[in-house]
């Protein structure tokens, strides 16, 4: 990261060691106050350090070899955890292929694309596939969406469950699935949207995003890392936007059939 | 007229099958848990099911299923409520206005929000918003379990004038067999998961 004109202040292990202590006076807190999330605290810590870490050299690692396979096997990983993590958020689950499936999908076709989109227009790194832009860039947006899908199809299972006798009463009445459904459907999608619009609407007054936190720390002038910021904004909105209405749609689709019933046949008891 | 043939569906242990003439009234007894639900569930199509159902002859397979739910009307036990205000589950309250009276609601009730009526009320309301539609065949829950003596009276006797006037197919579940006697000529009795029509009473 030596290029000219950026300076920044490289960080030893024993300043990682240092910053540690805060986590570590968190689980103090936690034993004194017997809130019992010392163990989860300590075993959240190391995961995020090990993952780090192991990213660190893979990053090394794709930056160098400039592989589009390569990429791509790390693009299909990223998502398939953030699947995963999807499914794991879930309160009820959608039954079989579909609880994994749909997150997962919702999450490669509108992270993938909105990630594309932005290297083959407004980036346009040589070649368009380098790492170096796609990885990081991928990773902010797959992260956002990855909060927007799990909120959205968490209100969609858990309102079409509790107001599954308001649906059926509109589909008894005649209507079809996509009108029974639609109250449903759009308390979903603004939940899935909330966050990014609220992120949107407090950054620059009452948080400092953390990429242009980042730039500006790496030695970026405020001005660039600002432009850089607004663009991930938009292509953060972008994604989330639409894996978002994917996976409420598709989940939609998943709980009713073609004779416009609501099949919550097809959703998991609630995890305890 | 509701020709139902090996009807099967999960929950159910054995196929039901019946003839019901347009005008005509099943009734349908049984202890809770029997079924009897889930039997009217099937034939509204809100769930799965197996077999032949028609109704004047039109299969109900052949049809779109919001049409076929247009013939059928259905009052759950339980009914459930989209929207704030009380009036906007309804087309045209004007045009019901007598029989809301009739029913015992006030004239107003419309612009109550949904949580205001009681469960008694709530029933009658959604007896009118499934009358509203004027449904062919008409599958009713346990319609009276929470009213009074005198709304019991109303709702069999506006039903019986449907079926008079307009060849209502009724099919009624009930707990009360004084009441099945009263609004119907035939009974099904609905047990562990079994359907079977008793002589006419």
């Amino acid at each position: 990261m030596e290029g000219p004109g950026l300076s920044y202040i490289a960080l030893s292990n024993g300043d990682l060691l240092l910053a540690s202590l805060l986590v570590l006076a968190n689980a103090a807190l936690s034993l004194a106050l017997d809130l019992g999330l010392h163990k989860r605290l300590f075993m959240a810590s190391v995961r995020m350090v090990v993952q780090l870490f192991l990213m660190g050299m893979v990053l090394t690692t794709l930056f160098r070899l400039l592989s589009p396979w390569l990429t791509g096997l790390a693009v299909v990983v990223m998502v398939g955890f953030a699947g995963r993590e999807v499914a794991e958020r879930q309160e009820r689950r959608l039954l079989g292929w579909w609880s994994y499936g749909l997150g997962t999908g919702s999450m490669m076709l509108a992270a993938v694309l909105v990630t594309v989109l932005a290297l083959t227009s407004a980036l346009r790194p040589e070649p368009w596939y380098d790492p170096r832009y796609a990885l990081p860039l991928l990773g902010m947006i797959l992260g956002n969406t990855m909060t927007g899908v799990s909120l959205g199809l968490n209100s969609l299972t858990n309102g079409l469950y509790l107001r599954r006798a308001a649906v059926e009463a509109r589909l008894m009445l005649g209507e079809d699935r996509r009108t029974a459904f639609a109250p449903v459907v759009r308390q979903s999608l603004r939940q899935a949207l909330m966050p990014i619009i609220n992120v949107m609407s407090a950054t620059g007054v009452v948080s400092i995003p953390g990429m242009m936190t980042g730039q500006i720390l790496g030695g970026v002038p405020p001005q660039e890392a600002v432009k850089y910021q607004i663009m991930i904004l938009f292509l953060i909105a972008g994604g989330v936007g639409l894996g978002a209405l994917a996976a409420v749609y598709g989940g939609a689709w998943a709980l009713s059939d073609a004779r416009h019933r609501l099949r919550l046949d097809r959703l998991g008891t609630p995890k305890a | 007229m509701l020709d139902i043939r090996d009807l099967r569906r999960q929950g159910l242990a054995a196929a039901v099958s019946f003839k019901l003439q347009a005008g005509e009234c099943l009734g349908v007894r049984g202890p809770s848990g029997a079924g009897k639900s889930l039997l009217l569930r099937a034939i509204a199509d809100l769930d799965p099911s197996d077999g032949h159902v028609s109704w004047q002859g039109q299969e109900r397979g052949q049809m779109p299923a919001p049409d076929w739910r247009k013939i059928v009307g259905y009052l759950p036990a339980e009914p459930g409520w989209w929207a704030d205000r009380v009036g906007d589950h309804f087309q045209n309250w004007a045009v019901l206005l007598p029989l809301v009276t009739r029913l015992g609601l006030p004239a107003d009730a419309e612009h109550w929000p949904v949580t205001r009526p009681s469960t008694g009320e709530r029933m009658r309301l959604a007896f009118l918003r499934a009358l509203e539609r004027a449904p062919k065949l008409l599958l009713l829950d346990e319609p009276t379990a929470a009213l009074d003596a005198k709304s019991v009276a109303i709702v069999e006797e506006i039903v019986a004038e449907r079926r008079r006037d307009q060849g209502l197919a009724v099919i009624w579940v009930s707990h009360d067999p004084e009441q099945s006697r009263r609004v119907s000529s035939r009974v099904l009795q609905v047990e562990q998961g079994r359907a079977w029509e008793e002589g006419a009473v």
